[in-house]
């Protein structure tokens, strides 16, 4: 036999037991508050009527990109109320978006201060592959140790899941501004502050955008694997699909994890772009909001 | 003294590298550049130079030498790695971060050779931000900014995007941004540098009214000697990191330090930056109008010249005396030079560029004669010697007299009407020019 083993695994297990032993008020503190978090915002989109909500994000979407997506999106949110998904789909609506706001507000602090400083950037880097390439299943047992079944494992796990590309997107969009603007910022003494707010984070928003989208989207994918530690929603249902290999089910409440995904997706890629169907309207309707009329080129 | 310098640098070098003060140190002993290379790059090195108040101060060098290091470390954007850097009596280097963005704040702003507009905001906000910086009010700086916008040339464009403009006209908003700020400095990092040659010439010619107008110190970056002739008062000529010669436009091109100066300078259209007065000699024909008609002919002959510049009173020039006429009078024994004056001579001012002298030169018979203010006769610029200077050969021809025009009676029948010794030495040198 070979007497070689590294017992890394005992040692993941010493320390998820020190921490469920000694740090136990804290993550029940924590679970109080994602579970309140989810519970609220569950609340706003299951109380309400589906035709409400299909409403209000069919006006989301005509403002975002114009009629066609809305047209498009109010049918296919339609089509989730048909195959009886709605309040799984709102179910899982609510997980993805209190976990996607918590890796955003977690992930671009860190990417701005990883763009800041090569320092915290080498740290940080080895940490984020760590967390991108560590099958998603592995997150799910500490969670479920320290956070007992539910949804809120399934939302810790999608933090951890979806926070890689919120830091390295926003490093880069911030890393990407051209040098001489923040220069220019820094010789006409600006503060750090001042050169981060009013130069680097709106010329790097499109980037920074794009790494929302993708955090929203890695939320998503997130949402079956949730279902397997009891966060219910669309996984729940994907998950028995899968346990009594029910086809319709599966592909029923699949096709509505699509759907919820395209939508997510365009519209976060719109705000992106920065022009919005919203902000022509307005150019439209207020002319002085846009130029005024220029005198003819001299040249 | 301190208050005619506006900014003053003095022993500064940049070093990038792991030990930086250990290659200033050998730098300091006499190390060349080469020599500390495997230990980091000497970008600056003992860089001293004093830019005087409403001067424009241009710092020329090709890329590499260091010239965009040496701007950046005038605002503190580069921490100096050894020397100090005074902004108008504020120490730049070694100074606290917060110091540091007050004196920007305050006293020195910078035009960018890629324009580094804010791209999501308009000309006039561009153009107010360093007055936001400063804290001034919205509707003050707008108005302000405004002024400024209407001052380079831009109104009508207030609302535009930067992404709207053609590059001129991004490099206008630069410079507006820079005015706005109202500062007494001014670095122009390559600022010109990405536009086209039109509007190049175009900006130069409005940064220098600008200037004459406003009165601002400005330090300008350029890789273009034809540029630096253009808009310098004084020129930092830089190689490999040292400033190899500072002077004006002229001291380069007459007198460049060294080698690389002249082999730099020797493209440049010098017509257009010599003036009369670095290229003209004393004049030697030259006789005082109370002298006589007998003078006049002895200097010409002497001299192997056909014609003698004449002087009044204050050595006021007068017009010319011509051999043949000088003669006659001799011969009918008269003895008023004044009747016999030629006032048909070519003048200029001792700042014509050669450029102007040309066309002059062809029309005239006698050097051109190069008078101050007051009508005085200062010197002269024979067609050799104009030849010389517009082609940078060297017009000392040593023991040679440049005989311009030569004599038209024969030197013998000179010598026989003056009834004197004959001609000296020069003379007979002067026939073989």
């Amino acid at each position: 036999m070979n007497d070689f083993r590294i017992p890394l695994g005992d040692w993941a297990d010493v320390a998820v037991d020190f921490v469920t032993d000694n740090l136990d008020g804290f993550f029940d503190f924590l679970r109080a508050i994602f579970l309140a978090l989810y519970d609220a915002v569950d609340l706003m989109l299951s109380s309400p009527p589906f035709w409400a909500i299909i409403a209000v994000a069919g006006i989301i979407a005509l403002l975002a990109r114009g009629w066609v997506f809305a047209i498009v999106s109010i049918a296919a949110l339609t089509l989730i109320v048909g195959v009886d998904q709605w309040e799984n789909a709102m179910d899982s609506l609510a997980l993805i978006l209190v976990a996607a706001v918590i890796a955003l507000l977690i992930s671009i602090p860190i990417g701005i201060a990883a763009a800041g400083s090569k320092t915290v950037s080498a740290v940080v880097r080895p940490i984020l592959d760590l967390m991108q390439t560590m099958p998603a299943f592995v997150y799910l047992i500490p969670a479920l140790l320290l956070f007992r079944v539910g949804v809120v494992p399934g939302i810790v796990a999608t933090i951890i899941f979806a926070l890689a590309p919120g830091v390295r997107l926003t490093e880069l969009g911030i890393r990407g501004v051209d040098s001489e603007v923040v220069e220019a910022g820094q010789a006409f003494g600006a503060s750090k502050w001042r050169i981060l707010r009013q130069i680097q984070l709106p010329l790097a928003m499109p980037t920074i955008m794009a790494g929302v989208n993708q955090v929203i989207m890695l939320s998503l994918s997130m949402v079956v694997i949730a279902g397997m530690v009891g966060a219910g929603g669309l996984g729940g249902d994907i998950v028995a699909a899968l346990n009594r290999i029910d086809v319709g089910l599966g592909v029923e409440a699949g096709i509505s994890v699509v759907i919820l995904a395209i939508f997510l997706d365009r519209l976060t890629a719109s705000l992106g772009h920065g022009r919005t169907y919203l902000s022509r309207i307005l150019d439209r309707v207020i002319p002085s909001r846009r130029n005024v009329v220029a005198p003819a080129r001299t040249r | 003294m301190t208050d005619t310098i506006a900014v003053r640098a003095k022993n500064l070098y940049k070093v990038f590298g792991r030990r930086p003060h250990e290659i200033v140190q050998q730098l300091e002993k006499g190390a060349t550049r080469a020599e500390t290379a495997h230990l980091g790059t000497a970008a600056v090195i003992d860089a001293s130079f004093d830019v005087r108040v409403g001067e424009i101060f241009v710092v020329m060098g090709l890329s590499g030498s260091g010239k965009s290091t040496l701007i950046r470390m005038l605002n503190g954007l580069l921490e100096s790695t050894s020397g100090s850097v005074t902004v108008g009596g504020d120490p730049i280097s070694g100074t606290s971060p917060k110091r540091l963005r007050e004196v920007r704040r305050s006293r020195v702003s910078m035009v960018f050779q890629h324009f580094a507009l804010l791209p999501h905001r308009t000309v006039l906000d561009n153009v107010a931000y360093g007055l936001e910086i400063q804290g001034v009010r919205k509707s003050e700086r707008l108005a302000k900014a405004r002024q400024v916008v209407a001052l380079v040339g831009l109104d009508g464009w207030e609302d535009k995007l930067p992404g709207e403009l053609s590059g001129g006209m991004k490099q206008r908003v630069g410079l507006a941004r820079a005015l706005a700020a109202d500062t007494e400095v001014l670095l122009m990092d390559e600022a010109f540098s990405a536009l086209d040659p039109l509007i190049r010439r175009e900006m130069q010619e409005q940064l220098i009214e600008l200037q004459a107008d406003l009165g601002k110190t400005i330090i300008f970056i350029t890789h273009d000697l034809n540029e630096a002739m253009f808009l310098g008062d004084r020129i930092a000529v830089m190689r490999d990191g040292r400033i190899v010669q500072i002077g004006t436009p002229e001291d380069i091109l007459t007198d460049p330090a060294n080698d690389y100066v002249a082999q730099f300078v020797q493209d440049v259209d010098r017509s257009r930056v010599l003036t009369a007065a670095s290229v003209m000699e004393p004049a030697r024909s030259v006789i005082p109008v109370t002298a006589g008609p007998r003078a006049a002919l002895r200097v010409m002959r002497d001299l192997q010249t056909s014609a003698a510049f004449v002087i009044g009173r204050n050595r006021v020039l007068a017009g010319a005396v011509h051999d043949k006429r000088a003669l006659a009078q001799v011969r009918s024994n008269e003895s008023d030079l004044a009747a016999i004056l030629d006032p048909e001579i070519t003048t200029v001012t001792a700042d014509t560029l050669l450029v102007d002298l040309v066309e002059p030169s062809v029309g005239s018979a006698l050097p051109i004669a190069v008078i101050d203010d007051k009508g005085r006769l200062i010197g002269v610029v024979p067609r050799v010697t104009l030849l010389a200077a517009l082609g940078n050969v060297s017009s000392n021809t040593g023991e040679l007299t440049i005989v311009d025009p030569p004599l038209t009676i024969e030197e013998a029948v000179l010598t026989d009407t003056l009834g004197d010794a004959g001609p000296d030495q020069v003379s007979q040198k002067g026939v073989t020019v």
